[in-house]
């Protein structure tokens, strides 16, 4: 074990969606600009596209959407509670990203006309463009990490990132999981690209890693930025998902409603109206799940062959491709069977919900020199094509941002007790392992924080967590790769904690299941139509803080106010 | 205190007749999010070191000889 010290102008943590684009994009606004990517996988095969995507699912094009209407829907889907400026940001640059993409090589589907085949997936407008051969998206993005040359670390685990006397970024730390070597890298900006907060919680299989999110997302950007001194936004809009059982990977209703599939209750009937993920969709799912009509089901089995093999051809090579083997092996057949759905454990990511590191329409968190984009960013509903967005305007404002500041002075304490932290669990022959550290939190957060959420309970599972801390002080490491679950195991209890306050703080309920706060079952506009705001207090503990809704530049009106509302479908309405 | 290893069968399966490792092919342990592959020092083939599976694919994938199959883990099948 050695220590290796570097320095650069930029450094992105994370190489999966966000991250590429931040740093190529960075390059190409500056190209002398010093840019590192660090990944604590292998940016080939790296994050929540790992496999590929299967299409875009939020979309803005002439023609089919404006960013105007877009803003609306995402406005209107998170029950009010958005920065419509970032997401305006978001919506005025998704045109020039997917045309961008398709310069690079993306494919998108295209009418016979040449136009871009968009579906209706969402409540009020239509946003989805598939990719049928959307696997070949890590390749894509390699090609153009390697003609921007950006330089590229993988294995490297990220723990820390440094901030000076102002409270700016002088560096970032972390380890390789092989060897242990230490890494102190000095720099004058960094971006944020971790993912989301995906080990929350444990999955209902116990299986640790069988988690919907890429289970290397492990909320380690939202610790960092957490313990840089940011402020991290609506926390406790969890993300919940509807995902097949067991296999907990997307169904996905966002594939197949275009094609004529649909969520379903055990009576085979549809009781939503629409698929698109939001915290009243989860709610109806969950009413069904629990209430008389469940299991829910995605139903197929009413559609043509050739749909069905289109279906399949999509799901079983993109995003999740082991879907198909799953369903193999239990004699499910989408021509013959629904398939049994359930809802995820919960976690952070606002490519889906709506919370995670506060950033504004320039990426920007609250810490100087700190940005961050994709899933572990605040931004609502981004999915990919945010994070790619979010990934261009963090690269070139943090290239700007590195034209007008030099290195900062990074102080020798700091990075001695950061190199202590990390290398402490190697240095210990026995004590409890990552795994059973690990295992007890996420198994706490299902047994104490996943809605409805209760006050009694809450107060009982932070003070459980208290207990996990003190035990994390005798964890053992018996190799580099232990070594990165131990760190692991400590930003999963960090979130832990963080999902736990938030939810607390907020004293009414809001978004669906997301926040359902049985000791507060209304929402209440008079007094929580605002953000919330967690960051760490002078005395290290975390805070909690309100903050003002940004006045709306696209006006709702009450009628659309309310159009998540009404997702159940009316009994009339069936009958007729 | 002492620590106990427990036995479970891993979800992913290395072909060792068609695995070429010994000759510097480390493909698998390359493009593996979670880094839960190795090659074994002794019989210089690649095998599953960790059961920490995301049944993500990329291994059975790009494995230039078709050696690498992954199956769903058991808790979940």
């Amino acid at each position: 074990m050695k220590r290796i010290d570097l320095e650069f102008d930029l450094v992105v943590i994370g190489g999966g969606t966000g991250g590429p684009m931040a740093a190529v994009k960075a390059k190409e606004k500056n190209p002398k600009l010093r840019v590192l990517l660090v990944d604590k996988a292998n940016v080939k095969r790296s994050g929540a596209i790992s496999m590929g995507m299967d299409g875009l699912n939020n979309a803005v094009i002439p023609g089919h959407a404006t960013p105007e209407q877009y803003v609306k829907e995402i406005t209107i889907a998170n029950d009010g509670i958005v920065d419509q400026e970032a997401v305006m940001a978001y919506a005025a640059n998704s045109f020039d990203m997917i045309n961008q993409l398709d310069q690079w090589g993306v494919k998108f589907e295209k009418d016979e006309t040449g136009d871009y085949a968009v579906r209706k997936v969402h409540h009020l407008g239509s946003y989805v463009l598939p990719m049928p051969e959307g696997h070949h998206m890590k390749k894509i993005l390699y090609r153009q990490l390697k003609k921007a040359r950006v330089e590229v670390t993988n294995r490297v685990v990220v723990t820390r990132v440094l901030t000076g006397a102002d409270g700016e970024v002088v560096a970032v730390m972390g380890f390789d999981c092989r060897t242990a070597d230490t890494y102190v890298i000095r720099t004058k900006a960094a971006v944020l690209c971790t993912g989301a907060a995906g080990r929350i919680g444990l999955p209902a299989s116990g299986y640790l890693m069988g988690t919907y999110e890429n289970p290397t997302n492990c909320g380690d950007g939202h610790a960092m930025a957490y313990h840089a001194g940011a402020d991290l936004a609506n926390l406790e809009c969890f993300q919940i998902n509807p995902l097949i059982k067991d296999y907990n990977g997307p169904a996905c209703a966002y594939v197949t409603g275009p094609f004529g599939g649909f969520t379903a209750n055990s009576k085979g009937e549809r009781f939503i109206e629409c698929d698109y993920w939001s915290g009243q969709m989860m709610m109806e799912f969950y009413n069904e799940l629990e209430g008389g009509n469940g299991p829910v089901f995605l139903k197929l089995d009413h559609l043509a062959e050739e749909t069905i093999q289109e279906i399949e051809t999509i799901l079983h090579t993109n995003e999740r491709p082991s879907r198909g083997r799953f369903h193999e092996k239990r004699g499910n057949d989408y021509r013959k069977q629904m398939v049994e759905m359930h809802i995820s454990e919960i976690g952070f990511c606002s490519g889906h919900s709506a919370s995670g590191i506060h950033t504004n329409a320039m990426g920007e968190t609250s810490v100087p020199g700190l940005y961050a984009a994709g899933d572990c960013a605040s931004v609502p509903h981004n999915y990919m094509l945010g994070a790619f967005v979010y990934g261009r305007l963090c690269g070139e404002n943090a290239a700007a941002y590195c034209a007008g500041h030099g290195q900062g002075v990074v102080d020798a304490g700091d990075v001695a007790a950061e190199e202590r932290r990390i290398l402490a669990p190697l240095g210990r022959t026995d004590g409890l392992t990552p795994y059973q550290i690990e295992y007890k939190t996420r198994r706490l957060v299902n047994d104490y924080l996943q809605p409805p959420k209760i006050t009694r309970k809450y107060e009982i599972a932070l003070r459980r967590f208290d207990e996990i801390r003190e035990d994390a002080e005798s964890m053992f490491a018996a190799n580099p790769h232990e070594l990165m679950r131990a760190m692991e195991a400590h930003s999963i209890l960090d979130c832990a904690e963080m999902a736990a306050r938030a939810s607390m703080f907020r004293t009414e309920s809001r978004w669906g299941l997301y926040h359902y706060f049985l000791d507060h079952p209304e929402r209440d506009d008079d007094n929580w139509f605002c953000h919330s705001l967690l960051s760490k207090s002078a005395e290290g503990r975390m805070q909690m803080r309100k903050k003002a809704i940004e006045p709306y530049i696209v006006p709702i009106d009450e009628e659309e106010r309310s159009a998540y509302q009404r997702l159940r479908v009316a009994h009339n309405a069936e009958a007729a | 205190m002492t620590i106990a290893t427990t036995q479970t069968q891993v979800p992913v399966n290395v072909d060792n007749d068609k695995c070429i490792a010994e000759k510097g092919c480390t493909v698998c342990v390359d493009v593996c999010p979670l880094d839960v592959l190795a090659i074994d020092m002794l019989t210089k083939k690649a095998f599953m070191k960790f059961d920490e599976c995301w049944y993500c694919l990329p291994c059975e994938t790009d494995c230039p000889t078709g050696a690498v199959s992954v199956s769903i883990p058991y808790l979940l099948r």
